[in-house]
C-alpha cells in the first residue's frame, strides 16, 4: 500500500509546477505621469524602480512585474486606468495614488475585485474611518494627522491668530480639518481655492494682509507650492507673517526655489513623518542611492513609494510566495514587519500606520543644497482620529 | 474691512482683467475675423512663458528674455497658422474645435519633451521682486504694477492700431465682412497670417508676464483659456474694445467674489454652509454673468458691426 502511493509525490509536484512556473507577481502602480504634476509621479516611479533594484527584483523568490499607470491627475482617468490594471492586466496587487480624489474614485474597482490596494500617499478620511476596508492599506499617513501635528506646533509657539489657505478638494479639506482639530487659537480667515486651476493668490494675500494674523497655515502640493511661496514673498508677507505649511515644500520644489533665489523659504516650518536625514540603514541606503542617480534629495512621495514595495515584499515572503492567498497577505501586512525608511512603524486597526510626526525646518545642507532637517518630535505613535469609526 | 483693503482688491481685479485682455484680444480677433475657433490659443500663452524663461536663462536678464521672446512667439504663431490652421478655415466649427484641441495635446507634450517636466522658473530682478508703498497705506507687489502698466500700454497701442492705421482698417473690415474684403482685392491670406501672429504675440506676452509669478508649466494655458472665452463672449466676438471692457469686468467680479462673498454669506448663512457655498458660488459668478449677457444681448455687450 505504501509502495502504491509513491507515484503521488512526483505527480503532485508536476501538477503543482505550472503554478510555481508562473512565479511572477504582478503589481500595478497608479501615479501621475503627465500634466504638471508628472514630476511627483516620476519621483515615485524612480523610487519604486530603485526599491526593486535594491531587492534584486524579487519578492519571496518571485520575479516582480511592475506596471505603471498614469492617472493624468484626474479622478475619471484614474478609475479607468485602475480598471484596466485589475481587469485586463490582471495584476495581483494595486499600489500608488498621490491624490485623494483619484484614490476615492478608484478604490472600489480594486476592492470589489477582492484584491489588495495600497495607497503610497493619499490618505482620505473616509477610507480611514467609516469606509475602511479589510483589503485597503495605507503606507503613508491619514490626511488629517500631519496638520494636527502642525496645530500642536502652533500652540507650542504661542500663535494666537491663524489664517488658513488651502485648495478646495478632499485632501485640502482634510488638512484644514486637521489643523482646526488641534489649534487652540482663533482662526481669523479661511480661503478654500479652486483646485487645481487657481494658481494666483493675489486676492487671498490681500485678505491675509488685512486680517494681520500671527501666522498663515497652508497646504499646496506639487507645482502650486513654489508659486505660492514666490507670491507670498512678492506680496510682502515673507518676514512679516510666519508661514507654516504641510506638503507644500518638497525636494522637487526646493532646488527650484534655490535656483530662483527665494530665500524666504529658508527657516519655514512644516510637519512630516519622514525627512531625508533620518538615521536608519534603510533610509541611508535609499537617500544615498537616490541622490547618486537623480542628483537631488528624494521627496516624501518617493520615500513612501519606496516603502510600499518593501511592505509588499515582506507580506509576500510571509506567505512563502503564495500571493493568491489574499487572507495570508492581509495578515502579514497587518503586522507591517518590514524595514521602513521611517524606522519602525506599525499598522493601526484601520490599516493606517501608527507612527511619529516630526517638526521639520528648511535648511541649507553641508554641500549648500536646500533641504529639510528634523527639529523635534511632535507626536509619538500617533493614531489618526478616524480609526475609531472603522468597524472591521 | 476698510478702503485700503478695497483699493488693493480693486488692483488685484484690475490686474487679472489686464491679463485676460492680453489673451482675449488675440482670441477675439482670430474668431471674429478669421472665423476660427482656436482652442490652442492657450498653448501660445504657454509657449510665450517658456520662450521668455529660456531666453531669460540664457541672457540672465528677465527684460532681455521678454524682448527676445516677443519676436520668437510672433514667428511661431505665423508658422503655426501657415502649417496647421490654414486648411481649417473652410471646415465647420466642430472640426476646428477637434483639430485645435489636438494642437493643445501636441504642444503640452512638446513642452514636456523639450523643457524639464516641472517647468521653468524665472527669477525677477531685485527691483521688481517685492512690494511698494503706493501712498495712504496701500502696498502692492511691484511686479503686478508692471503688469498693469504693460497691459494698459498694449491696450492703447492696439486701440491706435485698430482705429488709426490701414492694417487696423482692414482688421475692422475683416471683422464685419470677410468675403467683401477679399473681393476688394486685399490679400486675405496674408492678413490672416499677420492677425494670427499678432494674437499669438499678445497671448505670448501674457504668458511671459505671468511666468515669474506662476512658473512656466505644461498645461498652464487651459486654465486661463476658459476665462478668455467667457470674456470674448461677454465682450462681443471680434470686438477689441468689447474684449477690454469685458476683461476688466470679469477680472473685477472674479476677484471681488473671492474677496467678499464668504463674508456676505456668513452674514446670512450658518458657518458650515457659508464655508461650503462661498468657494462654489464665487467660482460660478462669472459664468452667471456670461449666461445673463447671452440671455439679454446674445451678440455680447459690444458686438463688432457685422454686415
Amino acid at each position: 500500500m505504501g509502495k502504491g502511493l509513491l507515484w503521488l509525490a512526483p505527480a503532485l509536484a508536476l501538477l503543482a509546477s505550472p503554478a510555481a512556473a508562473a512565479s511572477k507577481i504582478k503589481i500595478g502602480f497608479v501615479t501621475t505621469l503627465t500634466t504638471g504634476a508628472a514630476v511627483i509621479g516620476n519621483d515615485q516611479k524612480n523610487a519604486v524602480e530603485l526599491a526593486l533594484k535594491h531587492m534584486g527584483n524579487r519578492m519571496g523568490g518571485l520575479e516582480v512585474e511592475i506596471i505603471f499607470a498614469d492617472d493624468e491627475f484626474n479622478p475619471q482617468k484614474g478609475k479607468q486606468k485602475t480598471e484596466k490594471l485589475v481587469k485586463k492586466d490582471k495584476v495581483d496587487i494595486v499600489a500608488g495614488y498621490i491624490w485623494s480624489h483619484v484614490l476615492m474614485a478608484s478604490a472600489s474597482t480594486v476592492l470589489d475585485a477582492g484584491k489588495i490596494l495600497i495607497s503610497a500617499n493619499a490618505g482620505p478620511s473616509a477610507l480611514a474611518g467609516k469606509k475602511c476596508n479589510k483589503n485597503f492599506f495605507n503606507i503613508s499617513w491619514q490626511n488629517d494627522q500631519t496638520p494636527m501635528a502642525l496645530g500642536e506646533v502652533l500652540n507650542q509657539r504661542g500663535i494666537k491668530t491663524l489664517y488658513i489657505l488651502a485648495p478646495n478638494y478632499a485632501a485640502g479639506k482634510n488638512m484644514v480639518a486637521g489643523v482646526e482639530r488641534t489649534f487652540k487659537g482663533k482662526i481669523v480667515g479661511k480661503d478654500m481655492t479652486k483646485w487645481p486651476t487657481q494658481i494666483d493668490w493675489a486676492s487671498e494675500f490681500t485678505k491675509v494682509k488685512a486680517a494681520n494674523p500671527d501666522a498663515v497655515f497652508t497646504f499646496y502640493p506639487g507645482k502650486h507650492g513654489p508659486a505660492f511661496i514666490k507670491q507670498y514673498q512678492q506680496a510682502g508677507l515673507t518676514g512679516k507673517v510666519p508661514l507654516y505649511s504641510v506638503y507644500t515644500i518638497d525636494s522637487i520644489g526646493l532646488p527650484r526655489m534655490q535656483k530662483a533665489k527665494m530665500k524666504g523659504v529658508l527657516g519655514t516650518f512644516m510637519t512630516q513623518t519622514w525627512a531625508p536625514d533620518m538615521d536608519n540603514a534603510q533610509n541611508k541606503r535609499f537617500v544615498a542611492d537616490f541622490k547618486k542617480k537623480h542628483g537631488r534629495y528624494p521627496t516624501f512621495y518617493a520615500s513612501q513609494a519606496y516603502d510600499s514595495m518593501f511592505f509588499i515584499k515582506a507580506a509576500v515572503e510571509a506567505v512563502g510566495g503564495d500571493y493568491g492567498n489574499v487572507t495570508g497577505l492581509r495578515k502579514a501586512m497587518e503586522k507591517a514587519d518590514f524595514p521602513s525608511v521611517r524606522g519602525k512603524i506599525t499598522m493601526g486597526k484601520n490599516h493606517f500606520p501608527v507612527q511619529n510626526f516630526y517638526l521639520r525646518e528648511v535648511v541649507e545642507d553641508a554641500d549648500g543644497n536646500w533641504t529639510t532637517a528634523i527639529r523635534s518630535t511632535v507626536y509619538e505613535n500617533h493614531v489618526d482620529p478616524y480609526a475609531k469609526d472603522c468597524k472591521m | 474691512m476698510n478702503w485700503i483693503f478695497l483699493a488693493e482688491q480693486f488692483l488685484n481685479g484690475f490686474q487679472l482683467g489686464i491679463l485676460l485682455f492680453l489673451i482675449a484680444a488675440g482670441l477675439t480677433l482670430v474668431l471674429g475675423i478669421m472665423d476660427l475657433v482656436n482652442l490652442a490659443h492657450g498653448s501660445l500663452y504657454m509657449l510665450g512663458a517658456f520662450f521668455a524663461a529660456t531666453f531669460a536663462q540664457w541672457t540672465d536678464s528677465f527684460v532681455l528674455g521678454v524682448l527676445l521672446a516677443l519676436p520668437a512667439i510672433l514667428a511661431a504663431g505665423m508658422v503655426i497658422e501657415v502649417v496647421a490652421l490654414r486648411t481649417l478655415y473652410a471646415r465647420s466649427h466642430l472640426d476646428q474645435v477637434l483639430a485645435t484641441f489636438g494642437l493643445i495635446l501636441f504642444f503640452n507634450s512638446l513642452v514636456q519633451l523639450v523643457w524639464p517636466l516641472d517647468g521653468l522658473t524665472i527669477p525677477l530682478p531685485a527691483y521688481l521682486d517685492g512690494a511698494v508703498e503706493l501712498g495712504l497705506g496701500v502696498t502692492y507687489p511691484t511686479y503686478r504694477i508692471l503688469i498693469i502698466a504693460v497691459g494698459l500700454l498694449v491696450a492703447l497701442g492696439l486701440y491706435l492700431m485698430v482705429a488709426k492705421t490701414r492694417l487696423g482698417m482692414l482688421i475692422r473690415a475683416g471683422a464685419s465682412n470677410r468675403v467683401m474684403v477679399g473681393a476688394l482685392g486685399v490679400d486675405i491670406k496674408w492678413l490672416f497670417t499677420l492677425v494670427f501672429g499678432l494674437g499669438a504675440m499678445l497671448a505670448g506676452l501674457a504668458g511671459m508676464m505671468m511666468a515669474p509669478i506662476l512658473s512656466a508649466t505644461s498645461g498652464m494655458g487651459e486654465q486661463i483659456l476658459i476665462l478668455a472665452f467667457v470674456v470674448i463672449v461677454i465682450g462681443g466676438i471680434g470686438s477689441v474694445r468689447g474684449a477690454f471692457i469685458a476683461s476688466i469686468i470679469v477680472g473685477l467680479i472674479d476677484t471681488m467674489g473671492r474677496s467678499f462673498l464668504d463674508v456676505l454669506l456668513l452674514a446670512v448663512l450658518p458657518v458650515n454652509a457659508a464655508e461650503a457655498a462661498g468657494p462654489a458660488l464665487s467660482s460660478m459668478l462669472i459664468y452667471i454673468l456670461m449666461a445673463s449677457v447671452l440671455f439679454f444681448k446674445p451678440q455680447g455687450l459690444f458686438p463688432a458691426q457685422s454686415g
